[in-house]
Order: C-alpha cells, then structure tokens, then sequence
C-alpha cells in the first residue's frame, strides 16, 4: 500500500451553536479519487476549508507526505500542492480568462506566456478555452474550465472538486470524467465532494461519508448500491414519493412565443418560451444554471412583464400583469434564492407570511395591514409544513435552509394555487426536508392545480414531473413526458457539450 | 459685455488650474470604487485636505510640506471611513455622508486661526525652453509642480490598474469580495490601502484649493467639489483618462463661466455660478440613461459590505 | 484578538442601546476635543446639554428655542428616514428646505399687503409643493434614466442657494429696503405670519406640523401597506420585486414626500423664525436632518427625540460659544462625531463581538 499524500486526523471545528465536523479521520492516496459524500449541512465544505486554509481546526492534526500540515492561507495551501474547484465559482465575471487564472496562481507568467501555457494545457487535458474572453460571456460549464485549468496549471498534487458537476450536462460530465481519470492516472490525488451516489460509484475508489459533521462510513462505492449508499448519508429508509396516478385534467397555463430581455449584463432572458400546463399535471423544466431559469420564473410570476397573450391562465391573457394581480388570479410562484429573494433576511416570519400572503389571504383592507391575521398565517405555515423555530417573530435568516425553503414553499402552497411555479424547490434542503417538499408538490397537483417545477437536480424532476423540457440559453426544449427519457436524451435536450465547439471556433 | 477680454490661452491654463483639485479627488475616489467601496466623503476629506495643507505650509512657510500634510490630513480621516466601513460594517453611504459633516465641521474648527492669513505661495515651474514657445508653452508648461503631479498619479492609477498584479488583485476584490477571499486575498486590506490613497488624493485636491488656486482659507471653501468629483467617476466610466477628460471638461465650464461673469455677461451671475453644477447633472444623466455602458465598467461589488464569517 | 459574529437575528435590545451609548461616547471624545481647544471640558458639556434646559439665567430664551430648532429637524429627518429605510438617499433636504421657502414666501410677498385668510394655507401648499418639485428632480432623473439620486440631490442644494441669492438679490427683494438685500420680513405681515402659537414655547405651526409627520410616519411604517413596501424594499429588493412593489412608484413617493416635508420646514422657518429670504437663510438644517435621522434609528418617535436632543446640541453651542467662546464649528464636528459613533455602534446590532483565539495563528 502507498503511503497516503494527505491524512486528516481527529479534525474537529465547531460554529456557534453547531459542530462542523467532530473528530473526523481519513486518508488520500497519490492518484486517487476520493469521494467524501454526505447531505447538505453535513460538513464536507467546513472540512475541505480547513484543507485549502480558509479555515482552522479547533483541535485534530493534518498530514501532507508524512509532514505536519496546517495551511494557514489559501495561498499557503497552494503552495503546498492543493488545488481548488468551487462549487459557486471564485471567478470575476468582468475579468477575462487569462485575468482569472492568474489571479489563482501564486506567481503567474507574463500575460503572453500565459495565454499560451492555458492554451496548451486545455488541449492536453480536451478542456477548450480561449484565454481573451470575458468570463462572464461564458457558460457555466465553460467556468468551470476556467477553474480547473487555474488549478492544474500548478500542477497539483491534490485537487479538490466541490460539488463540480451541479452546472453541466450529462455530456460534459463525461467529458470531466475523462478529465479526471486522466488526472489520476498521472498521480494527481482528486477528492471528490458530491451528494450524486451515481456519480461516486462511476468515479470514485474510495468514499467517506459524512452525516451531521461526523465520518459514518468509509467504503469502496463500486461495491455499494446507490440505496446504500443513500441510506448510510441520509440514515433513515428514504420514502419513495407517492404520484397518486392523476389523469391531467383541461390546459391551466399557456405560454407561447414569451421573449424577455436579460435582465442584468450577463444574463440570457427568454427567447420565444412556449409550453402548456393541465390541471393535475407537473411539468419539469431542466437545464444548466444561467440559461434563463431565473428570467423563467420572473416572467411566471409577473416581476417581469410581457405581451398579454404570451401567458395565459385558463385562457384568459395574463402577460402583462404584475406580480400581485396574477397572485389574486392564482397565479403563484416560490424562486429559487430564499434569502433576499422569496423571505426578506431580516423580518419576520409574520412579516414574510405578508409577503405574498395579503391578497389571498385578506391580510389587509385599504392598504391597512391586519398583523394578528398575519401571524395566524405565519402560524399555518409553521404548523402544516413542520418549519422548526422558536416562533414566528423570528427573522427569516435565523432559519436552517431547510426550514426557511419549507417556510417558503408552505407560505404559496397554503394560498391554495392555481398554478404553483417553483425553482430550485429544494436546492441545499436536506433530504428530509426535500422528501416532504416535494411530496407537498405533488399532492397539490393532485387536487388539481397545474405545477411547474424549475431545477437542475435531474433526478428531482425525473422523480416527480410528468413533462420535461429544457431551457437553454434562454429557449425551450419541446417538452416530451418524462416517463421513459433517457439521461442521454436529456442531455442532449439540455444542449449537449455543444459549447465545446463554441470553444474550439473561439480559437 | 465685451467677450474680447477672455484670452483663449489664459483660458486653458486656467482651466487646468480649475481643473486639478477635482481631478486629484476623482482620481483617488475612482481607485477606491475600483476596490469596491462607495466613499461619498469626498468632500469631507477635501476640505479637511485644505486645511491641513493650508494650516503646515503656513506654519512650516513650506508649501511643499503643506501638501504633505493635506495628504495625511485626508487619509487619516479617510481612515476612520475605512475603520467603520470594513471593520465595523457600517453602511457606506450613511459613512459617507457622516465623514463629509464630520469633514466640514472638523476642518471649520481647525481653520478659525487661519482666516485671513496668506499662504506661502506656490512656484510655477518655469521649464527653459518649453516655457518660451508660444501657445503651447503657457498652457502647458508654466504649472506649478502639482498639476504635473496629479497628470503623473492618473497615468500611474491607469498603469497599475491595467498593467501590474496589484491592479489586478484590486480590480478583482471590487468585483467580486467572496471570489477573492476564498482565493486567499486579503480584502479588507486592500480595500483599506485603496481608502487611504483616495483619502490622500483628496487631501491634495483640497490643498491645491487653499495653497494655489484661491490662495486662502474660508469655512466650507470646497463648495461641492467633492461631489462633482463623485460624479465624475461616474462620468469617465471608471476609466483613469476619461476622469482625467471630464474634470478638464468641468474646469473649463468653470473657468468660462467665471470669465462670462467678468465680461459682464447679460446673465445674472447666480445663474453663471449655478451651471457647473446643473451641467454636472445633465452629464450624470446623460451618461447613466445609457444603462448598458454605464453598467459595464461598474465594480460589480460597489457598495456591498464584506464579512469574512461564512 | 477580537472578532465579529453575526447574530442570527438582529439584536432588538442593541437597537435602542446604541444610540445612547453613542451620545455617551460622543460626550467623552467631544470633552476631549474641547480640553484640547483648552476649554474645561466638564463645564463645556454642561453649557451645552444642560444650562439651555435647566440654568436660571438663559433657560427662559433658550427653552423655547428648543421647539423652534427641532420642528424643522424633526419635520425633515422624518421624511429623510422613510427614504433612507427604502434605500432611497435624498441628500439634498437642505435645497428642498429653500425652495420651499422661496416658494411660500413668493406666494405671500404676491399677495401684500392683502389680509385674508387663505393666503397663510395657500403659502403651506406652496412650500410643500415647491420642496415636493424639487426633490421630483432626482427622482425622476432616477426613475426614468437611472441617474444616481445622492449626486443629483446633493449638486441640487447648490443651484437652489444661487436660485435664493438671485431672489433674495431681485425678485423677492424688499423695495422698501433701501436696496439692502433681502425680502420683506414676513412678520410684520400678518396673514402670512407663522407666530407662535403659544407664548413662551416655542411652539409654531411648524412644530405642530413635525409632530403631525410623527404620529403619520409611525402608522405609515407599522400600519400601512406603503410602509412595509419601503421596509422591504430597503432590506430587500428582490423580495420587493416579488411581492409586486412598484419601484418607481416608491421612489417618487420617497423622494416626493421627503421634499415636500422640507418645503414644509422652509415655509415654516422663513415665515415663522427667520421672517425673511436673505442670502444665508439656510443653516444646515438639511444636512443636520440626516444625523437626527440615523440618531432615532429612523424610527419616527426616535427621531422625535433625536431632533431635540439635537436642537439642544444647537442651542447649547450657541451658548457655549457666548459664555466660553468654544467655536461655532466645534459644535458641528461634534454632531457628526456623534453620527460616527451611531455607526460605529450598528454593528452591535447585527454582530457579537467575540474576543478570543485567531482564526489564523
């Protein structure tokens, strides 16, 4: 057996009020993939910054070759050999490529040579990027190339990848896998931090599942099942959603020909979206992050205004109204950002229950606010979608992301929609929490209202939509039924690696 | 009126004199936008710039020393911007617009035993030769050492920022504050370096008032430079020679306003005086109507408080 | 090594706190500005905050001016502190302030020497108005070309004192001056005299009008639709979006109603306290509103309190400057002390303050 490249040894690091990690161990080999696989919430990202510097222990040693290692900067840690892939990106959308690599590297070259050496090794490694361009021109795949190609021109020794494949398509997942294998095969250690369980069995050689900060398991993940593996991240039996088997009922929700402007400098907008939702029906809509699905839903739910007839519910042209007049039609929506987005950080639940609650839930007259029927509503929610607070005249961001997405969720689904939009409905929920969220989303449907569910979590949709399309770069895919997709037709719905060839002209 | 008397060349060489304070403040404001943080005290820092600078060159009868100390002067009480702002996590605007008080206040203080003094003058740089040649020579080459200064500190703000890793790390942490700590840079640092330097370009602009272009000391003697220079980043797109192109700009509406007043122009002199300020907004709005190029070059991170913690 | 956490809520307590911890600091580090302009700092501090109020000698003039600075105060920071909650930032109140004077001295000085009974009512409306049309400058350089309002508002106080020379020089001059400028002094005409209303108070339709703004700010924020639009909107603007919170329509009510409430306090300054438009009408009052904003935590009856406690501030710098000779501008640096420190306190609001082991050793 090789001696191990990096070990963690008894790593313990606690926040107010939660321990992050509680003595945890493992060891990396040189050129192995290592997957550390737990829930959201569950520690990887607190221990992973604690190898990369960005955090510091509270007791337990690391080891890097044999030596004492504690990094106590990024850049300490770099020179050390570690390597980082972010899951939301460190890059500066204003800067171009070239800019952005050099900022991840302890001495970069001069400019010119630099270009050439990211030109030389995104050949070798099939990861095509033209330095010059400005990154926030760029995919979200193609990022991701722009870090991994700032990690590998220091030639790691260990490289980390956070959660790296939530962004791409399944083809461009291959194309990283290759990337990868290739890696590894020439002694690069990768520790690979996912929840996907097929991804780890497809990579992985050696896994360390973590659950509450505390290591539960370490195993070889080619030779668990993914319910296996599932069960030893979550720790409970994990129910299977129950669809109930509704027959659509008549068209609620037209789109058609709905075109909308980007909404800020690097955003895509929508471009001649058309679809139709039934009564009873949930209709998926997947694809790569950035590719329209926040202009998706501001044009749903009315933040962003269109033609009349671009939307229609139950026939009757609602395009061009505002957020408040499609609310008292019926036309709910739940976005994906919790705070800032769907709550307000600081005020309260009661305050937040206003937030879309005072059409239909009569919680005002004239304008003239009625706070104890607020409350009492803020008081529903808590009480029907099991949101865990001391009460609701606590602020919205001293919430769990769990509670506060059930908050969320509970607060339109409680107003009884006709047409419920969603994005991200569990997004960084544990898997308890998404469990029950999308149980609740299927149940409405069944009492027939007609659902949209926005998300990049294939699985989800597969799991509980009946239709599925993909937005890319601001279209839609025509929706086909879930029932019997392929993830290579998805793929190829969800636009393929097609930006490879984007690159490869862009040079 | 008798529009004769305005000598064109004079005129320019004025307006470069009208010019420099504001350019010097714009200069240091855009370096500290460009790290992401909003200092609205920009008059605050010029006026107490004036002061300082005015109070040792008369005491020191060094105007060379004067300009030192404007430059202290105005990062020092930059420094308590920096302080509250990136330590204490206060709001930049309302930060701002309490250092501009404090500013105003502090500096009215300090100034009471100056009233009425005369500062040591200024020498103008007479270069040999370049100075003689007609047309160009009083325009360009009979200044007084500040002018070429602040021409020297925009090419250097536009060198370091396009050119050299420092530049480029403080473009990146006024970007994007979280992309750059987790890349191990030390923001609030940086952001304190910037605080200062446009703190200390402040300082200057404020003493070029009080030491050369008026030359004495009056209570609230900035008049809202400080303001038009916040514009003027706005206007030059948070480009270092466009900053340069529009306080120029802004000095020659000054210096012919001024020059209107004394033909004895048919305008009342309130108006006159009210135009570089109404011009001032009328490029404002010109230059932001534009949504997509004024939002271009905007540090994406403007404004936005950072804490370190999550 | 101190280090700062976030709470998980916003401290409640720390809210009411800090502002009087900031006045305690401010008294502290104000003692020690005026020990180094070599004044005893304790007998300062007592000139200012408490001979005004209490000293036998100067009480009976200086408490009524205690109501006659705080109604503009209060009047303006009220309507300074809706914006500022929205995210809206009017800095320019002292430029509404006078041409809401300009305007509702130019109603009476039309109307003289007539004695009717409309003509004060019409003034009010004339000085809400002009203040209200003033700040509309911004704001709809803001909602139609995305023009930053700081800049515009501020760069507008500037127009509006040459605008007031230029009166004060011809328009509005009194002609019976002997060429003096200025206009005719308000008080000696009547029907558009804002007289006390009590004897001895200092009470005045302006102060009557600033208390009005109180109560109607507090129900506005705590009862109203309208207020918890501009809570959100200010704290968070996306969620505004989502809720269907019109932006545009937000900032012209802000900056609108924040203009007019400073015509108001103009009106009510130039017919009331001041008489007259002269070329030095304005005294800050504008910018001092931003400071009795943030002081009450821009919550209306803070405010209240806040703007007389800053009044105090006034009047007791005018008397120090009298009985100790402490100059005029010492009192000014005090006040936006006091604003450094109200900031420097927030973060006790939403941070704890840990002190222990570096996060980096």
């Amino acid at each position: 057996m090789t001696a191990p490249l990096l070990s963690i040894e008894n790593v313990t690091k606690a926040y107010p009020g939660v321990v992050a990690n509680s003595d945890v161990s493992f060891e990396i080999t040189p050129g192995e993939v290592h997957a550390l696989l737990g829930e959201n919430g569950a520690g990887k990202s607190t221990l992973v910054k604690m190898i990369y510097g960005l955090v510091r222990p509270d007791s337990g040693a690391m080891r890097l070759n044999g030596g004492p290692f504690a990094p106590p900067t990024p850049n300490a840690a770099r020179q050390a050999g570690i390597a980082m892939v972010f899951q939301h990106f460190s890059l500066f959308e204003a800067l171009d490529v070239a800019e952005n690599v050099a900022l991840g590297m302890e001495n970069p070259p001069r400019p010119r040579d630099l270009a050439r050496r990211i030109r030389e090794v995104s050949e070798t490694y099939g990861l095509p990027l033209d330095p010059a361009r400005r990154v926030g021109d760029l995919s979200a795949g193609e990022r991701q190339r722009v870090e991994i190609i700032r990690c590998l021109l220091q030639d790691p020794k260990l490289l980390i990848m956070d959660e790296p494949t939530s962004v791409l398509t399944p083809q461009e997942v291959d194309i990283l896998f290759q990337t990868l294998r290739k890696l590894s095969a020439e002694g690069t250690a990768i520790l690979y931090i996912s929840h996907k369980l097929e991804e780890i069995r497809a990579l992985c050689d050696a896994a360390t599942i973590l659950r509450r900060g505390e290591v539960v398991a370490t195993c070889d993940p080619r030779e668990k099942s993914a319910r296996e593996l599932a069960e030893l991240m979550v720790g409970a039996t994990l129910a299977v959603p129950n669809r109930g088997g509704a027959v659509p009922g008549d068209v609620r929700l037209e789109v058609s020909g709905l075109t909308v402007a980007p909404a800020n400098r690097f955003g895509t907008g929508l471009r001649d979206v058309a679809f139709e939702v039934r009564r009873g029906e949930v209709f998926g809509v997947g694809g790569v992050a950035g590719n329209g699905q926040e202009d998706l839903l501001a044009a749903l739910s009315g933040e962003i205004t269109a033609a009349p007839e671009a939307i229609r519910l139950d026939g009757v042209a609602v395009g061009h109204l505002g957020p408040n007049k499609r609310r008292s039609l019926g036309i709910l929506a739940a976005p994906e950002e919790r705070l800032g987005h769907a709550a307000a950080p600081d005020m309260s639940l009661i305050e937040n229950a206003l937030l879309t609650g005072e059409i239909r839930e009569g919680l005002g007259r004239r304008g003239f606010l009625n706070w104890p029927a607020a409350r009492r509503f803020a008081d529903r929610i808590i009480e029907g979608f099991d949101v865990r607070t001391p009460g609701p005249a606590h602020a919205a961001r001293s919430l769990s992301g769990g509670n506060l997405q059930k908050f969320v969720i509970g607060r339109e689904i409680l107003q009884r929609p006709d047409v419920l939009i969603v994005n991200q409905p569990t997004w960084g929920v544990d898997a308890a929490a998404a469990a029950a969220i999308r149980q609740a989303l299927l149940n409405l449907a069944i009492e027939g209202a007609a659902i949209v569910v926005i998300s990049q979590d294939l699985d989800e949709i597969l799991e509980i939509s009946d239709r599925f399309a993909a937005l890319n770069e601001g279209r839609l895919t025509p929706p086909r039924p879930t029932q019997g997709l392929t993830m290579e037709e998805i793929g190829l719905m969800m636009g393929g690696a097609h930006d490879m060839e984007v690159a490869h002209v862009a040079e | 009126m008798d529009l004769s008397s305005i000598d064109p060349i004079l005129l320019i060489a004025a307006l470069i004199v009208a010019a420099t304070p504001i350019l010097l403040a714009a200069i240091g404001e855009l370096v500290v936008e460009k790290a992401g943080v909003l200092n609205l005290g920009v008059e605050g820092m010029m006026i107490t710039g004036a002061i300082c600078g005015f109070a040792v060159a008369v005491e020191t009868q060094n105007p060379a020393l004067g300009f030192i100390g404007a430059a202290l002067g105005g990062a020092a009480l930059s420094l308590i911007f920096g302080f509250l702002t990136q330590y204490l996590l206060s709001n930049q605007v309302a930060t701002g617009l309490a250092l501009t008080l404090f500013g105003l206040g502090i500096s009215a203080l300090i100034g009471q035993a100056y009233i009425g003094v005369k500062p040591p003058i200024t020498a103008d740089l007479d270069i040999p030769l370049l100075s003689d040649v007609p047309v160009i020579g009083p325009i360009l080459f009979q200044h007084n050492l500040m002018v070429y200064l602040s021409l020297g500190i925009v090419a250097g703000v536009w060198y370091l920022l396009k050119y050299t890793r420092v530049g480029l790390v403080l473009r990146a942490v006024g970007e994007n504050h979280d992309a750059a700590h987790a890349l191990g840079y030390k923001v609030v640092r940086i952001r304190m370096l910037a605080i200062a330097f446009g703190g200390a370009c402040a300082g200057l602009g404020g003493a070029y008032l009080s030491l050369i272009r008026v030359p004495q000391w009056t209570e609230g003697m900035t008049a809202g430079a400080g303001w038009i220079a916040l514009a003027i980043v706005v206007f030059a797109s948070w480009k270092p020679w466009r900053v340069l192109l529009g306080a120029y700009l802004f000095g020659g509406i000054t210096v012919l306003q001024l020059n209107l007043q004394a033909a004895g122009l048919k305008i009342p002199v309130e108006y006159l005086s009210m135009s570089p300020y109404l011009i001032t907004i009328l490029v404002l709005v010109i230059m932001s109507a534009d949504r997509s190029r004024a939002a271009l070059n905007a540090p994406a991170a403007l404004g936005r408080p950072f804490h370190a913690s999550s | 090594m101190i280090r700062l956490e976030k709470r998980p809520e916003p401290s409640q307590a720390w809210t009411y706190v800090t502002p009087l911890l900031a006045v305690l600091a401010t008294m502290i580090a104000g003692g020690m500005l005026f020990a180094i302009l070599g004044k005893d700092p304790f007998v300062a501090i007592r000139t200012i905050f408490w001979d005004p109020l209490f000293n036998e000698q100067f009480a009976a003039f200086s408490r009524p001016q205690l109501l006659v600075k705080a109604g503009p105060l209060i009047l303006i920071a009220i309507g300074l502190s809706l914006g500022f909650r929205a995210g809206i930032w009017n800095i320019g109140a002292e430029g509404q302030y006078i041409i809401g004077a300009l305007c509702g001295a130019g109603v009476a000085l039309a109307f003289y020497p007539l004695e009717a009974v409309f003509i004060f009512p019409l003034m009010i409306l004339a000085g809400a108005l002009g203040g209200w049309a003033w700040a509309m400058i911004p704001g709809l350089l803001k909602t139609q070309f995305n023009t930053n309002e700081i800049l515009v508002s501020l760069l507008l106080v500037y127009v509006a004192e040459q605008l007031m020379a230029s009166m004060a020089l011809g328009l509005l001059r009194n002609p019976d001056g002997g060429g003096f400028p200025g206009s005719r002094n308000l008080g000696d005409y009547p029907a558009a005299s804002n007289e006390e209303l009590i004897a001895g108070t200092g009470m005045h339709w302006g102060v009557v009008a600033a208390f009005i703004a109180v109560i109607f700010a507090y129900i506005l924020l705590n009862r109203h639709r309208m207020g918890y639009n501009i809570r959100l909107a200010g704290q968070a603007p996306r969620a505004a979006r989502f809720a269907g919170v019109n932006a545009t329509r937000l900032v012209l009510f802000c900056l609108g109603l924040s203009g007019a409430l400073a015509g108001l306090a103009g009106l009510f300054e130039v017919a009331g306290p001041a008489g007259q438009i002269t070329i030095d009408f304005n005294v800050g009052y504008g910018f001092t509103a931003i400071i009795v904003a943030f002081l009450g935590r821009l919550h209306p009856v803070g405010i209240l309190f806040a703007g007389l406690l800053m009044a105090l501030t006034y009047i007791g710098g005018e008397l120090a400057q009298f009985m100790l000779g402490l100059p005029a501008a010492a009192i000014q640096a005090f006040q936006g002390m006091l604003l450094f420190f109200l900031l420097a306190g927030d973060v006790l609001t939403n941070y704890r303050i840990r002190i222990g082991r570096a996060e980096v050793a």
